[in-house]
């Protein structure tokens, strides 16, 4: 890390006096310390009203900051590819921090990057960073179960049949948590409420998502949420079928004018804003930064027309109190199988390590991750 | 929940999911049946089926006529079509190399200009309600059924018994099984073969516009995820009869159904399994139909795959 140090002010002093003596040659390209060209590689489309939407906006907000240029570079797969926009964006546009928006991006191809250019800063959008890799690559997350728990305290006012639907993509870690947390808010409020489960099996399945939505419909659920990386086919769907729905990711409040009760939202604009900042001023970039509401970094999507009062107040409630620190996972909790997780009066503090590996669903919640 | 209202649960999704799923595989295959018919195939139909999803959602979007929309995807995939019947009648051009970069070239084309359209939202097909007389809130869902399903039922029906009956159909199969006998006959064979793949295209191109016009209703780049090509193995399986591949775009509808309905009613173990029995339903298909004896019944003999 102070090795970094060193090199990064190194860096931006000898470009500062460069401007001196080689201000016609390709170094005029940093001709103050603010100059700063970001680049975003983004999995799918930057307009999909989800996860690639989500850090689309926030680099339309980085663009404002004086001094800073954003490449962006959309539909780039998960292999190789990668790496190689990660590449012309610094080679070719001269990119000085790129941010890696998608999960399969980490393993092999921002470490190997990292590695071939130590001078430039990668951040990857999961919480995948350990002591081990390259100083200069880093982690960046939002915690998006704490906006899940909100928009489940908002549910459980909502539904009136108690059965809550989910459509997500894989049983990875940070999926289970947006279930289990959405669950606790809804049972916070509603103790008779459970929550049903359907896996696609893929991020994006626009044809299978809506076969989810509609099982899920005719088994009864009257308020649906998701976590797949587009959520609009399940709220489209939410909609023409006439029961309310949660979003997911970014807004997709217009999708459903009227069931959309609110959504669970990133705010990466919160940490690009800030790492633009902290290079601006030669400041270190943290190697793994992650938070929720208390650090403004997920929020909710404004109410929609699904929202009764008694859901605002008591979702407006409960986004202070987990802003406040207070915690979601309060026991008695059990696994699905039975098993206790929490003993009453126990609870796991937002942060705690334990939920960044959460394998498994809490009891209440139908569907298996196997 | 009980072991036969899970039952029941689990056959209407896949009755509902065979109704709602199977048009476009439905439109495809006999768009790619025709193609065959004629001697050719054209592997291009799931670019033409994403872009014919993009144009339909896009014109949809501009004029507010869903059905205009449907016209023009079909319009746009005749246009694809007619490309590969042009290139393929070039000397020393391989009809599944067009058809391969024609997948390639649709599809990117669609992303290129259906960047604007993934955020609009555009009017979408009725439906039309034949559930009335049930009191099952399922049932009545499942009965909802758009007309472009009921179309497709009816030009299967329309193919199978005009190939078989009418001059038309006889010149095409006729091209199809022999082009020196086609020739001997005075028939243009690359005359027809443009044409029956510009109709193909033209199928393929409302099968798309259904995905993004119905179900699931909206324009997304992942929207097709290798429907099209399923539809070509699904031809190969429903032995180049128009009426087997209704049956079988059926068969396909409600075999993707299956891993959602299984969820919901709990069986949830193993939903990777379930979720890919499309996939292995193709691969099963593929290897059964393949079988020494049986392959060459009622492939066209032209066909290159059958050469």
């Amino acid at each position: 890390m102070s090795r970094f140090e060193i090199s990064r002010r190194t860096l931006l002093q000898s470009s500062a006096a460069g401007l001196a003596a080689l201000s016609s040659t390709s170094l005029a390209r940093l001709a103050h310390a603010g100059d700063l060209t970001v680049g975003i590689v983004y999995v799918g489309p930057r307009d999909d009203f989800g996860w690639n939407q989500a850090h689309a906006v926030a680099a339309a907000a980085l663009k404002d900051v004086p001094g800073v240029t954003v490449v962006e570079e959309e539909n780039v797969p998960e292999t190789i590819a990668a790496q190689k926009s990660m590449e012309s964006m610094i080679n070719l546009d001269g990119a000085k921090l790129v941010f890696a928006t998608s999960f399969g991006y980490y393993k092999p191809f921002v470490l190997d990057v990292a590695a071939k250019y130590p001078d430039v800063e990668f951040r990857h959008a999961a919480p995948l960073w350990t002591d081990t890799d390259p100083k200069n690559a880093g982690s960046y997350f939002g915690y998006l179960d704490q906006a899940h728990f909100v928009d489940g305290i908002a549910a459980g006012l909502s539904t009136t049949s108690n059965k809550l639907g989910f459509v997500a993509a894989k049983p990875i870690g940070t999926v289970l948590r947006n279930i289990n947390s959405f669950l606790l808010g809804a049972r916070r409020v509603n103790p008779d409420a459970t929550l049903q489960v359907i896996f696609t099996g893929e991020w994006s399945m626009p044809v299978r998502e809506a076969e989810a939505a509609n099982a899920l419909v005719d088994a009864g659920c009257d308020v649906l949420t998701c976590h797949v990386d587009g959520p609009k086919v399940v709220i489209e769907t939410a909609e023409s079928r006439g029961i309310k729905c949660c979003g997911h990711n970014a807004s997709q409040a217009p999708l459903a004018p009227n069931g959309f009760i609110t959504g669970a939202e990133y705010k990466w604009e919160t940490i690009y804003k800030l790492f633009a900042a902290n290079l601006a001023e030669g400041q270190p970039l943290p190697n793994f930064t992650g938070g929720g509401f208390d650090v403004d970094f997920v929020r909710s999507t404004p109410y929609g027309a699904g929202a009764t009062e008694a859901a605002i107040t008591a979702a407006d409630a409960a986004r202070a109190e987990v802003k406040s620190g207070k915690p979601i996972f309060v026991g008695p909790i059990n696994k699905q199988d039975g098993t206790p997780l929490l003993a009453a009066g126990a609870s796991f503090d937002n942060y705690d390590p334990a939920l960044d590996q959460t394998d498994y669903l809490i009891e209440g919640v139908t569907g298996s991750i196997t | 929940m009980t072991g036969d209202a899970g039952l029941t649960t689990v056959l209407l999704a896949m009755f509902a999911g065979a109704i709602r799923v199977s048009t476009p595989f439905l439109f495809v295959s006999l768009g790619e049946m025709l193609t065959e018919k004629s001697g050719r195939i054209n592997l291009g139909l799931e670019g033409t089926l994403v872009f014919g999803a993009m144009s339909g959602y896009a014109v949809s979007y501009h004029t507010g006529s869903p059905w205009f929309g449907v016209l023009v995807a079909g319009v746009c995939g005749s246009v694809f079509g007619a490309l590969h019947g042009f290139l393929c009648k070039l000397p020393k051009v391989n009809d599944i190399a067009i058809g391969i970069a024609l997948m390639l070239f649709g599809t990117g084309l669609a992303f290129f200009f259906g960047k604007a359209y993934i955020q609009p939202s555009a009017p979408r097909l009725p439906s039309l309600s034949f559930g009335a007389w049930s009191d099952h809130p399922g049932v009545r869902q499942a009965l909802e059924i758009n007309p472009l399903f009921l179309l497709g039922i009816a030009l299967a029906v329309f193919l199978w018994w005009s190939l078989k009956n009418t001059r038309y159909g006889l010149i095409i199969r006729t091209t199809g099984d022999s082009a020196p006998a086609a020739l001997a006959l005075g028939i243009d064979v690359n005359q027809v073969r443009l044409l029956s793949t510009m109709a193909g295209g033209f199928f393929a191109g409302i099968g798309g516009s259904f995905l993004s016009l119905y179900y699931p209703g909206s324009w997304t780049e992942g929207l097709s995820s290798g429907q099209g090509l399923m539809a070509v193995a699904l031809v190969i399986f429903a032995r180049w009869n128009p009426i087997y591949c209704f049956w079988a775009a059926l068969l396909f509808g409600a075999a993707g159904a299956l891993g959602p309905a299984l969820q919901s009613i709990g069986i949830s173990r193993g939903y990777h399994f379930f979720n890919a029995a499309p996939y292995i339903l193709t691969l099963f298909i593929m290897i059964v139909s393949t079988s020494r004896r049986r392959s060459l019944k009622g492939a066209p003999g032209e066909l290159s795959i059958t050469k």
